[in-house]
């Protein structure tokens, strides 16, 4: 996190761009552009503007944005739901229906089944998330009139807007990690259909389903795992694309808002944010693994 | 399995903790125009910044003292009635009867006086006002006076111009924020009132129609008139994506859409539900400002050279494509508007290419590359380099075209250094008609050295008639000045003009009443059905 924190801080200080500029307006002046320098402690050395943004992180304060006048973690709070909600759906769908794709495209494999669910996999893979996003709603929202366009309604403006605001964007995000986790689980589970265990289990007169679900897939399950840890960590590029194709109030396009805007206190304590949540869940995958594979101990 | 159920269960739950606290959604008006804007808006002190989409949202909030109607002429707003003294030395105005701000309280002189000052700290031609003002006297509550030093044609110009910064009118209390400070109250007596508790930057931006707000009588007309209100809500959504704006317009979830790219007006036009308005007769200026302070164009016959190698119709029908939407005009101030002239334009703006050449050579261009900075993210700009760039290089100029992003080229424009160690000798851009109707207005044609925007120009001749401009009443002697500092373009060219284009903004069928007017405004503005 402190790498994390020393990088972006110098990137954005290194990178071309003047928020003071940006602020100021088409039609200000050189000099009224330093005036609002000075006011953004912009003028200061570097040094001394780290030392200060790193003082007042440490007291839980990441400053005001240059923008919008507020407590950036005001606005972090603001836009968290529609990530969240966002991504949570994205997750449980991409995971619902991956996985039991991938399963079956083993247990059958090399017939028109597995072939077919490969072939979505490239699909889904090769696909970039703005077409798909601009394909889904033109189809769904514009000629069959069913979902909204874009915005997004938050949960306590009713659920029905916010079922129907999520379904599109979920979809849209969820189809690359479809695409992935199906693909590994296929792989891992051919890896351990063969194995002796399985055959035994067989031999034992069990049905299909549980020597599947119980002596394959959680066989199998750890680089799935590690693949859903990874992709929810992915999450964070494709959010970004979806919000802004959506155009959902969330985290994403507050990250985009504030790098063109060079919003210096809102893009640090973003990115602060997202790289907590990538070291959280890679914490979450690995314990996970524990629960797994009772052989694995840390 | 249990694990799946384990999951849903989780997912139940974090929803279950993260939403039950929230609070219960507001209700929507019986009638609310969703309008997404070319902006998001950000910054909400339209005195503080002069970006377009404060102005606007400065004329939803604030009302003016005098305003620009669709004529082009300055007609009393928030003004009842005002006398000149026959010397034209002292201006008495007095407010109309029954201006309140929005919490209640009446609209005083004082606050006027106030928020004049604050104004004339950050504008341009506020600043230049000020020069010719001896003092701002209070009279009584409604009446204030406007004391001169030597006579000027700019009080009423100035009061009453339409684009940034706008002298908005704001409470004392309000007004006496130093200007170099963003107000955070925005308290105004416009003809709405906008719910800062409903405002979430890169959301949406909420106004209510202020019920206790009082028309002018006659009709509305221009940015002048009766402002009256005919919805009860407006929102502006921001949204960055065209595609999705379009998108949103065309399925009925979206009103009004100020600036759909020209590309896709196409499919806006093939739809039933839909209508575009030419709201803007005199639209946009796509301009070339010149470095002025580093080879080659630190040399006024090398500038000149570009005048002949430029032609306008190249540059618009990069952009714009459709004719319908551009307009080729050799007038530097806009074609449309009362300085309007072709004066000293003979032969300029037609890619005359020998004639460029010839005057490279008498110049002694030596092969110093242009810098060329070249904006690639905005729709309406990033076309214009290029163009620039082969016309230049056609007339016998190196060119160096470096792409970067717009806040990029913002920031870049502002660095003095040679174009060797970051700075820059050229770039292109646009203006909003409503900011370059006059000599002392166009902030490109200040050439008054180090205080002279981006670029940096330094001629006493321009600015000997910038000056005689602001100290002339007659518009015919005006007109005539406006001529003189058109051929002084010529000869010491600051910038190029290079044509006009118009912006129109998209409607659904059932939004009617947009004002003819520079600016996108909300007042009169109807809605029928929900």
């Amino acid at each position: 996190m402190g790498v994390v924190a020393v990088v972006v801080f110098l990137l954005l200080r290194l990178t071309a761009g003047d928020p003071a500029a940006i602020i100021a307006g088409d039609n200000a002046t050189t000099q009224q552009v330093a005036e609002i320098r000075v006011r953004l402690g912009l003028d200061r050395p570097i040094a001394q503007q780290f030392a200060i943004w790193l003082g007042n992180v440490l007291r839980g304060d990441f400053g005001e944005s240059f923008f919008f006048k507020k407590k950036v973690a005001d606005l972090i709070l603001e836009r968290l739901e529609p990530t969240l909600a966002l991504s949570v759906c994205t997750v449980v769908l991409a995971v619902v229906v991956a996985v039991p794709l991938g399963v079956i495209a083993a247990y059958r494999r090399a017939t028109w089944i597995d072939r077919g669910v490969m072939a979505l996999s490239v699909l889904g893979f090769s696909v970039p998330v703005f077409v798909t996003g601009y394909a889904l709603v033109y189809l769904f929202a514009i000629q069959l009139a069913w979902l909204p366009v874009q915005g997004y309604q938050r949960l306590h403006e009713g659920l029905g807007g916010f079922v129907t605001h999520l379904i599109l964007p979920s979809l849209t995000l969820a189809a690359i990690y479809v695409a992935l986790i199906a693909r590994i689980t296929r792989a891992s589970m051919l890896e351990v259909l063969d194995a002796d265990h399985v055959r035994t289990a067989r031999a034992k007169g069990l049905a299909e389903m549980p020597v599947l679900l119980r002596h394959v897939l959680r066989n199998a399950a750890v680089p799935i795992v590690t693949v859903i840890g990874l992709g929810v960590a992915l999450l964070i590029g494709g959010v970004v694309v979806t919000e802004s194709v959506y155009s959902i109030p969330g985290l994403g396009r507050l990250t985009v808002d504030a790098v063109l805007a060079r919003d210096f206190p809102t893009v640090q304590a973003v990115i602060l944010l997202f790289s907590l949540v990538y070291v959280l869940i890679n914490l979450v995958v690995d314990l996970t693994y524990t629960v797994l594979d009772p052989r694995i101990r840390y | 399995m249990h694990r799946v159920r384990h999951l849903a269960v989780a997912c139940s739950l974090v929803s279950t903790a993260l939403f039950a606290s929230a609070a219960p959604g507001p209700v929507l008006a019986q009638t609310t125009v969703r309008a997404v804007m070319h902006s998001d808006l950000k910054i909400v002190d339209p005195i503080w910044t002069t970006a377009y989409i404060t102005r606007n949202h400065g004329y939803m909030v604030y009302d003016t003292l005098f305003a620009t109607d669709a004529k082009g002429e300055i007609r009393p707003q928030m003004v009842d009635k005002y006398d000149v003294s026959a010397d034209k030395l002292t201006y008495t105005l007095t407010l109309r009867d029954g201006l309140l701000w929005h919490d209640g309280a009446p609209v005083t002189a004082e606050d006027c006086v106030a928020s004049i000052k604050r104004w004339a700290a950050k504008d341009s031609m506020g600043q230049k006002l000020m020069t010719f003002v001896g003092d701002l006297v209070v009279v009584n509550p409604k009446t204030f006076r406007i004391v001169l030093k030597e006579p000027t044609g700019l009080v009423l110009s100035a009061l009453g111009k339409p684009s940034s910064n706008v002298p908005f009118m704001m409470p004392k209390r309000v007004a006496e924020t130093d200007a170099s400070t963003q107000i955070s109250d925005s308290t105004g007596s416009g003809p709405f009132v906008f719910r800062k508790d409903e405002w979430k930057p890169g959301d949406k931006a909420v106004y209510v129609k202020f019920d206790k707000y009082k028309p002018r009588l006659e009709p509305a007309s221009g940015l002048a008139g009766g402002k009256v209100v005919k919805v009860d809500r407006v929102e502006w959504r921001a949204m960055a994506d065209h595609q999705t704006a379009i998108n949103a317009l065309l399925a009925g979830e979206l009103d009004y859409l100020e600036a759909p790219p020209h590309d896709l007006l196409p499919v806006l036009k093939k739809d039933a539900n839909v209508r575009l308005v030419d709201y803007n007769p005199l639209g946009n200026q796509y301009t070339f400002r010149f470095n002025v302070l580093h080879k080659p164009f630190d040399n006024a016959k090398i500038r000149q050279a570009v005048f002949y190698a430029f032609n306008q119709k190249d540059f618009l029908e990069a952009v714009i494509g459709d004719a319908n939407y551009y307009k080729v005009c050799k007038s530097l101030f806009p074609c449309g508007s009362p300085f309007e002239s072709t004066k000293g334009m003979d032969g300029l703006l037609e890619s005359n290419v020998e004639k460029a050449k010839a005057l490279l050579k008498d110049g002694g261009y030596d092969g110093t590359p242009v810098v060329l900075m070249h904006s690639t993210d905005l729709v309406v700009l990033a076309n214009l380099a290029p163009v620039a760039k082969s016309l230049l290089e056609k007339a016998g100029f190196k060119v160096d075209m470096q792409s970067m992003d717009w806040q990029t080229l913002v920031a870049r424009r502002a660095k003095k250094e040679p174009p060797s160690q970051g700075g820059w000798n050229a770039f292109l851009t646009a203006w909003v008609a409503a900011d370059i109707l006059n000599p002392v207005m166009t902030g490109f044609l200040n050439a008054s050295c180090d205080k002279a925007m981006f670029g940096w120009p330094c001629d006493a001749e321009m600015e000997k008639l910038r000056d005689q401009f602001a100290r002339e009443t007659s518009p015919s002697r005006q007109k005539a000045i406006a001529e003189a500092v058109q051929v002084r373009l010529t000869q010491y060219p600051t910038h190029i003009h290079l044509g006009q284009w118009y912006q129109p903004i998209a409607v659904r069928k059932n939004v009617d009443g947009i004002m003819t007017a520079p600016v996108p405004v909300f007042w009169n503005v109807e809605k029928k059905g929900r």
